[in-house]
């Protein structure tokens, strides 16, 4: 519900941010387009509900949410930075490797008979400089994102590799890896710790990015961050700061997920950066940066978990529930493109008398449907 | 001669010929890398030049380097087609399929076969590109799900053994011309007409100033969309053949063929010197980009290096690759200032 109240905030700072009172109307429009975007995500998670448990009475179970919460905990966790960092106009697609990286060095270090707390030290200052070096390279060699991060995800799963070679860890103790498959106490059993670490974490996320300058200066830069550096915004420190935010975040979910399979190998997590991303962009978070909320992430992972299990507990082919994945993105961008392409008609006139925006390209509802719009 | 006198002309001339030396220094330091690597590995290991290993390392480059000539044409307009790997997975289960269904059906049949599904499964993505005004990257992100998913749908946990297929399919990969494969002398020509397509034609010079700044292309009276849509089903098309050549190459198909490709061939394109965010590059230093990763995953193997450290160096020297372009980029930019400068 907080989070609710920090959006309704959002647009009003946002255009005061931007100092431009004729782009008043116009970010009214983007905040109602998001609305109803969100309100879209809402009504698929209750028909995913509702289909779910009308096609297996399991599906509302809490036993069913426990492991919904366990088979998607870590990858909703990733989400999370990931949507601050596509807000703020770059991407990271290291983090499965980051992932894989953490639960390697947890795996070797364990069996080195390092105590485990100095594992988790180790790992989280790791998982750090993953993102600081993601991080230095983007803004102070001004390297695209894209690339950055396509090496670093062979290059810290390199790591991952070199570290374990063919070998698998196991045998953590089960003080740790009770945590990954008991709930929390008093949830009925439906919560994992995994999924709880998701809430706490996305409620933290969700009030940094909405409610703070911290947060609105993201939305600029993803906006444009050429302006926002004029604006006097830390455009390269943020996203440095991002990027190892991202790095750290990472990390604790590759130590959930080594706790949780109680099994450190170096392919852990492989691929999860699609997953990842894909659930950022079904969010309704634009590529471009500039766009996005929490709540819509949230809600996003909630479809996107959803939609696995139920297809899981109708017999789907597991492995193939990347076609639904795959449909759902298409869908959302094609969808958020037809609502802007109707909300464009209907305001037609505003919009031609309207200022133009200021950076045109940075936002693909933004760009004229057509390119022979009349001068 | 008055320097007023200098023709505006000139100037561009001269402007061009610099990029152009620059490219040229970008594509010879791959190949300077190349030998060096080759020098320094043969200097440790006498066996790494010998002939089967160099025959080892062409053949499997030739599927890369297809690969990454139909990305590079999508690169060098500033988009991505991430779903080669799922394309090529789909179009190799298929099509090898087709011999155990059709007995006696005629290789190439079986190979334009393969080129029709990378063909539909292009147009696809071009479509969704071009028409659809949506991101390249979320298209074919989407795709390279969908793709692989339609994949293990019809394969199940079935898979295509080598027996089922014929002795002249399978031996495709190992016919060799004094010394050298039939395949790698192809598929060299094939990109060599792929470069000389995006040097040399105008839709192929238009992929260039796309990829430069689509919105000036858009107002020069390009057909931005109709060339990106072409740019993506010649990809897809390119990757529908090389799944059938990964078939004809391993023999067991599965589901899983080409997973993870896409990452490889993109890594390839830009260690090859196409810029990621577009405008420039060419096919020759792609394939060479390609040859040079799988040049260096056998040397690291001839060694006796584990390989588990091949995916680390390709990451490496990705990121090296990408901070070189830029360093180049930043270098190009201020000598064409200066030059810009002297010639007013």
């Amino acid at each position: 519900m907080s989070d609710g109240a920090h959006r309704a905030s959002a647009p009003r700072r946002r255009s005061a941010l931007r100092g431009e009172s004729g782009l008043h109307w116009r970010s009214a429009l983007h905040w109602r387009s998001a609305l109803r975007w969100e309100t879209g995500l809402a009504l698929v998670v209750v028909i995913i509900g509702i289909v779910g448990a009308s096609v297996s009475p399991q599906f509302l179970t809490s036993n069913n949410l426990f492991n919904l919460g366990l088979s998607n905990g870590e990858i909703a966790i990733m989400t999370l930075p990931m949507t601050l960092i596509i807000i703020s106009g770059e991407i990271d697609l290291s983090v499965a490797s980051i992932l894989g990286m953490s639960s390697a060095l947890l795996g070797v270090l364990w069996s080195h008979h390092w105590p485990m707390l100095g594992i988790f030290f180790l790992v989280a200052v790791v998982g750090l400089a993953a993102g600081a070096v993601n991080g230095l390279l983007v803004t102070r060699f001004g390297l695209p994102s894209l690339a950055v991060t396509i090496g670093t995800l062979a290059l810290y799963r390199g790591i991952a590799t070199i570290l374990l070679g063919p070998n698998t860890v196991a045998n953590f103790p089960t003080t740790y890896t009770n945590l990954g498959v008991n709930a929390v106490p008093f949830t009925g059993n439906a919560l994992t710790y995994s999924a709880a670490l998701f809430i706490v974490l996305a409620v933290i996320f969700g009030v940094v990015l909405h409610a703070t300058p911290f947060g609105r200066s993201l939305f600029a830069m993803g906006a444009s961050a050429e302006a926002a550096r004029f604006a006097g915004i830390r455009v390269k420190r943020i996203k440095t700061i991002l990027f190892m935010v991202s790095g750290l975040v990472c990390s604790l979910a590759g130590v959930l997920w080594t706790f949780r399979l109680d099994t450190a190998v170096q392919n852990n997590g492989l691929g999860l950066e699609l997953d990842v991303v894909a659930i950022v962009l079904l969010a309704g978070v634009s590529i471009f940066g500039g766009k996005g909320s929490i709540i819509g992430v949230v809600l996003a992972v909630l479809a996107f978990a959803g939609l696995q299990n139920a297809l899981l507990l109708t017999n789907f082919n597991e492995e193939a529930a990347g076609i639904v994945t795959g449909a759902l993105l298409l869908l959302s961008v094609f969808g958020r493109n037809a609502a802007s392409l109707s909300g464009r008609l209907g305001k037609w006139l505003p919009e031609r008398a309207g200022p133009a925006p200021g950076h045109p390209g940075a936002d693909p509802s933004q760009i004229p449907p057509t390119g022979s719009t009349p001068p | 001669m008055s320097r007023s006198e200098r023709p505006p002309a000139a100037a561009g001339a001269g402007a061009r010929r610099l990029t152009e030396r620059a490219f040229r220094i970008r594509e010879s330091g791959i190949i300077v890398v190349l030998i060096v690597f080759v020098a320094v590995t043969t200097s440790v290991q006498h066996r790494f030049l010998n002939t089967t290993n160099i025959q080892f390392i062409l053949i499997n480059t030739t599927v890369f380097a297809l690969l990454a000539l139909g990305e590079t044409m999508v690169v060098i307009s500033r988009n991505y087609d991430l779903s080669v790997g799922s394309v090529l997975g789909l179009s190799a289960y298929l099509s090898a399929n087709l011999f155990g269904q059709h007995h006696g059906i005629p290789i190439v049949v079986v190979f334009l076969a393969g080129l029709g599904i990378g063909l539909a499964c292009g147009l696809l993505n071009g479509i969704m590109v071009s028409a659809g005004r949506v991101p390249s990257l979320v298209v074919t992100l989407a795709t390279l799900y969908i793709f692989r998913g339609v994949d293990i749908l019809i394969v199940g946990g079935k898979e295509v053994v080598a027996s089922s297929l014929p002795g002249a399919f399978l031996n495709i990969p190992r016919a060799t011309v004094i010394g050298i494969p039939d395949l790698a002398i192809v598929i060299a020509a094939v990109i060599g007409i792929g470069a000389y397509y995006l040097r040399s034609f105008r839709s192929g010079r238009e992929l260039y100033a796309i990829g430069s700044n689509p919105d000036a292309a858009r107002l020069a009276g390009i057909p931005v969309g109709r060339r990106v849509f072409v740019a993506f089903t010649v990809s897809g098309a390119i990757a529908g053949v090389a799944g059938v050549l990964w078939a004809a190459q391993y023999g067991t198909i599965d589901s899983t063929a080409g997973t993870g490709y896409e990452l490889q061939v993109v890594s390839a394109v830009v260690v090859g010197g196409v810029a990621i965010f577009g405008g420039s590059g060419s096919a020759v230093g792609a394939a060479l980009g390609a040859l040079l990763l799988n040049t260096i995953s056998s040397a690291l193997y001839v060694l006796g290096i584990s390989p588990f450290w091949d995916q680390a160096i390709w990451g490496f020297l990705l990121i090296l690759a990408i901070t070189v372009d830029r360093f180049i980029a930043v270098r190009l930019a201020v000598a064409l200032r200066l030059r810009g400068a002297r010639g007013e």
